[in-house]
């Protein structure tokens, strides 16, 4: 049994470090985050150009043929820069649908683009009713000719202000919350009937609700088999899970290092406050939870891009559980160890906090995926 | 043993509803039970009305201007002006720098600030905390040095709320190095416009701006801003930090917060359902509804015991523990409930006069925001640690 990366996986890892080293120093983030466009268009490009939005790609399309383990090495390091470029949206999720749904000319229309960062993909899976169950679907697709069109609305798209395409579930058959019934489909930016409310988030990027007003699509936007979609999207959103658990511990490393660093050098009645007992041990925990998170994303990474099984459900419902605790508990305790200043917008473990309370937002809280193992429980 | 009110306090408490219900500003209410922004005007027209009718000095005797109400009775004041959407009283004029003034100012500074309070002509501020001196606030460093008439202050003061509306701060500074670190601050009382003030906003983690520093630099106060004696200030802070700390619990803020959440909790849904009918979330809100019916019942022992008379002790530390965690959950459970909704930062929602659709509901948007910057609940006012250094030592002698 071996946990390290290997040698081309750890430069993978060095590479996308240095970049993020050179190129995204706090102020530079919210400087990017404080743009129209919610992120640096000059990072996105440079990360297409070394090849990292291809890292899960096949290598004909300029890829590693990369899995679980090295879209994490990619996704850690970008937490640990609290980097907002839409690596997950485009890369992971809509590169992912589009790769195990499409057919030849869709995968020759999209992927290229995606893996090489020239086409920014983005996905609407959630809708206001739906909470975080995909199969919770009530846009609907009816037939008009060869074609579809699309009425309904699609919740907090993550980058669907900015994106070239737009990856969405819409139902074309069954009732709301059926598995059978939702198809996905593609529907390009400048479709007509396609209306955006574009917000920042919380955590210093963009996104957008998707309005879907008798938008029209050739038959060529189908993605996949119509009506038999819930499986697909199941499974990328397993593979987004694991690259979030990637994501999830880059921060919670850098959340911890700082939260200790402030430990030692903040001094309260003549001592680094680091000698307080009570403050040791909540760093110990904090500590204990960065550990647990890791081992869960190590998991997470090894069945990412398994086929499915009850086991790969459980696993990937188990590692969001841990990292949705982990992260919220790393959250809190790092700014309470820190008081007042670890509540400013001027430094950055703040921005660390509100990340790690958000990714418990994407892809279902741990509540959610308690639920989810519950029901798996064998 | 009886937990009823008496007919008395019944009749108050009809009394203080019927007062509610004619007096308190629909818009005001609505902000507050929507955790919108309240203005520095919003807060003024309130005490202005508290004061037409007498009752907004709830901790001062009759003789100044105050209501002198029963511990009973300011507790059913909390809790309905709480249920009713009514904003708490900015505290630092009311109900910090004038208990101090009224227990140990001279009668000249008495005369001269109390009515200002009642009217709203100062908005005071409070300059407690500094950059190295948090928890540790004994370890204060700005300097008061007697010269003449006047002390020449320098320093920073830090985490000043709400000190961008203030045009008085009460502040705790060092008039003598040479003793015990506690030994030798003093109360002062400074004009806001006095020259070498500046402050300078702090902006927290949810984009707001609450907090502020405070600088001075060679800041010329008259002696007579004095409060009691000098080298004497740390006692009349442990005096006032005693009544910030029993507000602190906000019982009746909780009341109200988790209202707004089962509220939240009826309208989304979760597989085609309200999610307050979700079992593992009603749950969940059921838990802390529980802890706070106990803390809520604390508080009612902790005020019983000092009916008649007398300060809180020790137990409004844990009190304020408890609160403020219970707090806390509620902002959590809000903050979950609105699911995938809880990402987007919608700030124009946050204001009362926005008249566009909602992106999810009415009172989603301040949800992540309030979460985020209630974090501060279990910082400030003495941080929860320490009041558990407190409650050790003072009640189990460790």
């Amino acid at each position: 049994m071996d946990f390290r990366l290997n040698e081309e996986q750890q430069m993978l890892q060095d590479t996308v470090a240095r970049l993020v080293r050179g190129e995204y120093s706090f102020e530079k983030r919210l400087e990017y985050s404080e743009s129209e466009l919610g992120f640096s268009a000059d990072f996105w490009k440079q990360l297409g150009e070394l090849g990292l939005t291809a890292v899960p790609f096949p290598e004909e399309l300029g890829g590693f043929g990369g899995t679980g383990v090295e879209v994490q090495s990619v996704m850690t390091e970008l937490g640990r820069g609290l980097c907002i470029e839409p690596y997950l949206q485009s890369v992971v999720l809509g590169g992912g649908l589009i790769s195990q749904a499409g057919n030849s000319e869709q995968h020759e229309q999209w992927l290229g683009g995606i893996a090489s960062g020239e086409t920014q993909a983005a996905v609407g899976l959630q809708e206001p009713q739906s909470f975080y169950d995909l199969n919770d679907v009530e846009a609907r697709a009816e037939k008009s000719g060869d074609g579809y069109v699309l009425n309904g609305r699609k919740a907090v798209v993550i980058g669907g202000h900015c994106a070239d395409v737009l990856v969405v579930s819409a139902r074309t058959s069954g009732d709301s919350r059926d598995a059978d019934g939702i198809s996905l489909f593609l529907i390009s930016a400048d479709a007509e009937g396609l209306d955006h409310r574009t917000y920042p988030t919380i955590d210093g990027s963009k996104g957008s609700d998707l309005f879907l007003n008798n938008v029209k699509l050739g038959p060529d936007a189908l993605l996949g088999e119509e009506g038999k979609a819930a499986e697909v999207i199941e499974y990328q959103a397993g593979r987004a899970i694991s690259a979030l658990c990637g994501e999830a511990v880059g921060a919670m490393e850098v959340a911890c290092d700082l939260t200790l660093e402030y430990l030692k050098q903040r001094k309260q009645f003549g001592v680094p406050i680091g000698k307080f007992q009570v403050l040791q041990h909540r760093m110990v925990d904090m500590m204990s939870e960065l550990e647990q998170a890791r081992s869960m994303a190590i998991l997470a990474a090894s069945v990412a891009d398994e086929p499915q099984s009850d086991e790969r459900r459980r696993i990937l419902a188990a590692a969001k559980n841990v990292i949705g605790r982990s992260g919220q508990f790393i959250s809190e305790q790092g700014v309470q160890s820190h008081g007042g200043i670890g509540m400013t917008w001027e430094y950055n473990f703040a921005h660390y906090a509100k990340r790690l309370v958000m990714i418990n937002h994407q892809l279902g809280d741990d509540d959610f995926h308690l639920e989810r193992f519950a029901a798996l429980l064998q | 043993m009886n937990l009823n009110y008496t007919a008395e306090e019944l009749a108050f408490r009809d009394e203080v509803r019927a007062f509610l219900d004619e007096k308190l500003p629909a818009d005001i209410a609505a902000k507050v039970k929507g955790f919108r922004r309240l203005s520095k005007e919003d807060h003024q027209r309130w005490q202005k009305i508290l004061n037409e009718q007498g009752w907004y000095a709830t901790h001062w005797p009759e003789e100044y201007g105050g209501v002198n109400w029963s511990p009973v009775q300011k507790h059913i004041w909390d809790e309905e002006s709480s249920r009713y959407g009514a904003p708490r009283s900015v505290p630092f004029g009311v109900n910090m720098v004038a208990p101090v003034i009224i227990k140990f100012g001279t009668e000249e500074q008495k005369q001269r600030y109390l009515p200002r309070i009642l009217t709203g002509e100062d908005w005071w501020c409070q300059g407690y905390s500094e950059p190295g001196a948090g928890s540790d606030l004994a370890s204060l460093k700005t300097r008061a040095v007697r010269d003449g008439d006047h002390y020449i202050v320098n320093g920073q003061k830090t985490w000043t709320t709400l000190g961008q509306h203030a045009n008085m701060i009460f502040c705790l500074v060092r008039t003598n190095t040479e003793v015990k670190a506690q030994e030798g601050i003093s109360f002062l009382l400074m004009d806001m416009d006095t020259p070498g003030i500046t402050v300078r906003p702090i902006i927290t983690l949810d984009g707001e701006h609450e907090v502020n520093e405070v600088f001075f630099e060679d800041v010329k106060v008259p002696v007579e801003n004095l409060v009691g004696e000098e080298d004497k200030g740390w006692t009349y802070a442990k005096y006032l930090l005693t009544y910030e700390r029993t507000g602190l619990a906000g019982i009746g803020i909780s009341k109200a917060a988790l209202q707004h959440l089962k509220e939240l909790a009826t309208r989304r849904t979760k597989n085609g359902r309200p999610l307050i009918e979700d079992a593992s979330f009603s749950q969940r809100i059921a838990k802390v509804e529980i802890d706070l019916m106990a803390a809520s019942i604390s508080n009612l022992r902790i005020i019983a015991s000092v009916e008649g008379g007398g300060m809180p002790g020790a137990e409004s530390s844990m009190l304020k523990v408890r609160g403020t965690e219970i707090r806390q959950t509620i902002n959590d459970l809000a903050r979950r409930a609105i699911g995938p909704y809880a990402i987007p930062f919608v700030e124009e929602e946050m204001d009362l006069d926005y008249d566009g659709d909602f992106l999810s509901d009415e009172n989603a948007a301040p949800v992540t925001p309030q979460y985020f910057n209630n974090r501060k609940l279990s910082i400030f006012g003495g941080s929860n640690e320490i009041q558990k250094n407190i409650v050790s030592k003072m009640i189990l002698g460790l």
